[in-house]
């Protein structure tokens, strides 16, 4: 019953996600928290290009632990979303395809969703050590003086989450 | 006079830090393992299931439970008749802070300034309560607390004649607002009287308490059960997907307070409560 998707991911994909699907993720994400999306959004408004191509990416709220010698990364689990919700609309327009994180999304982000088609999932929080061991790659590709909230580039195998806004807008938080 | 070289403290803090960030108190472990039990959505099962993994890997592979290793809140309980020396003890209390986070490979997540946001990169400074007692010995507790659920805490500044239904209010409309945004099942720690900082120190130090330990005033520790079966009947659920289990526990701190007031503070926890002391 687990529905598996790879990322990037095509709008007509994750058009055929409902809200409460479990899914697991393999591909390509990207990472960002709020001094991510502060930096992001002042590139966007002085006319600069973003330090990735959002198109039909996913953006993981989240900012891991330093990892150990031999570790790919360190705990790795979701942040909470609606910190990021000021910033989210301008992404989503220009085709940022989902996001994972956990919480409550605002009103003008579930308009978002529902205006370009995208998804909002949710990982389990407090659950960064499990969750680490789905993480094969970690790249640190911008914004590096951030620490742990630097944009980091990952290589992801069977990474489970939870489908919370659907593209039709149904918020399984709200069922 | 007893003397204590404040480089114990330091030595103490560094390793609290680095083990009270890989594996929950037993208590919190039973509470988890019970949930499970108890928990009747199946997604909500699930996510127990998986958290009950993770406190696995967290401690056999040191890989911290949660990524958010906190901002370190640390209680002082200083002995009279003890001396401190070799130092500040401030200074002391960062520095095994320092350490702990830095040698423990745990999140840096505290910024110099709240508006100007430069990372310490060293995890300090912790936030630090002392408080003078008898004896000669000296308590240190440390709790380190996420910010996910520190964000959806609330202090209500109620009417007297609001008396106990405004407190089970102001602490339900917390736990709702809170939602899945504090990682549920959570522990909600309130601190009621007193006045406005009191009550927000007395329900931080209520989630330091065991959470299968009532409080020892009889309508209290009663106070503490409905509150928890009403929280469970919210349906919020394990990760607020739904289900039966949204609390842990609820523990409850009173204190004196004014003739003219009720204050009532309401510090959420998620299910990553850690906290741990030692007695030096
Ligand atoms: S609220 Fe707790 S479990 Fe959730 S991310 Fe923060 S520290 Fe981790």
């Amino acid at each position: 019953m687990e529905i598996k998707l790879t990322s990037p991911i095509e709008k007509s994909r994750l058009s055929e996600l409902k809200a409460g699907d479990m899914v697991s993720i393999s591909g390509t994400i990207y990472t960002a928290r709020d001094a991510a999306h502060k930096r992001m959004e002042e590139a966007l408004s002085s006319g600069r290009e973003l330090p990735f191509d959002i198109k039909g990416n996913i953006i993981y709220y989240m900012g891991p632990s330093p990892a150990r010698e031999g570790q790919v990364i360190g705990s790795a689990g979701p942040t909470t979303a609606s910190r990021m919700d000021k910033y989210t609309p301008r992404l989503l327009d220009l085709g940022l395809g989902a996001m994972i994180g956990k919480g409550k999304r605002s009103p003008e982000v579930h308009e978002a969703i529902i205006r370009n088609g995208a998804v909002y999932f949710a990982a389990i929080g407090g659950a960064g050590a499990l969750l680490s061991k789905c993480i094969k790659a970690c790249e640190v590709i911008a914004y590096e003086d951030l620490g742990t909230e630097a944009i980091r580039k990952l290589t992801i195998e069977d990474f489970p989450c939870i489908v919370v806004i659907d593209s039709t807008g149904e918020d399984l938080y709200l069922k | 006079m007893r003397e204590i070289n404040v480089s114990e403290i330091t030595n103490k803090i560094k390793n609290m830090c680095i083990s009270v960030n890989l594996d929950l108190s037993d208590d919190m472990k039973s509470a988890l393992k019970q949930a499970e039990q108890e928990e009747s959505s199946t997604l909500g099962k699930h996510i127990l299931r998986q958290l009950d993994k993770n406190l696995e890997i967290a401690s056999s592979e040191s890989i911290p439970i949660c990524q958010d290793t906190g901002m370190a809140v640390i209680f002082l309980e200083i002995g009279q008749d003890v001396h401190l020396t070799g130092g500040s003890l401030e200074a002391a209390v960062n520095e095994g802070v320092r350490q702990g986070y830095v040698e423990g490979y745990l999140r840096k997540s505290v910024v110099d300034d709240p508006l100007i946001r430069k990372n310490t990169g060293d995890n300090t400074p912790a936030v630090i309560h002392e408080k003078i007692v008898d004896g000669d010995k000296v308590k240190i507790t440390l709790a380190p607390k996420g910010f996910g659920s520190e964000n959806m805490s609330r202090i209500f500044m109620l009417k007297p004649a609001e008396g106990i239904e405004g407190v089970k209010n102001a602490v339900l409309t917390a736990v709702k607002d809170a939602g899945p945004n504090a990682c549920p099942p959570m522990v909600v720690g309130v601190g009621i009287g007193g006045d406005f900082e009191k009550s927000a120190i007395m329900a931080k130090q209520a989630l330091t308490r065991r959470v299968d330990k009532h409080s020892d005033i009889q309508y209290v520790a009663e106070l503490e059960k409905e509150l928890k079966d009403k929280i469970n009947s919210t349906g919020i659920g394990p990760g607020g997907l739904g289900g039966d289990v949204t609390c842990l526990a609820v523990n409850i701190n009173t204190y004196p307070t004014h003739i003219a007031g009720l204050p009532v503070a309401v510090n959420i926890c998620c299910h990553v409560n850690r906290h741990i002391s030692c007695i030096v």
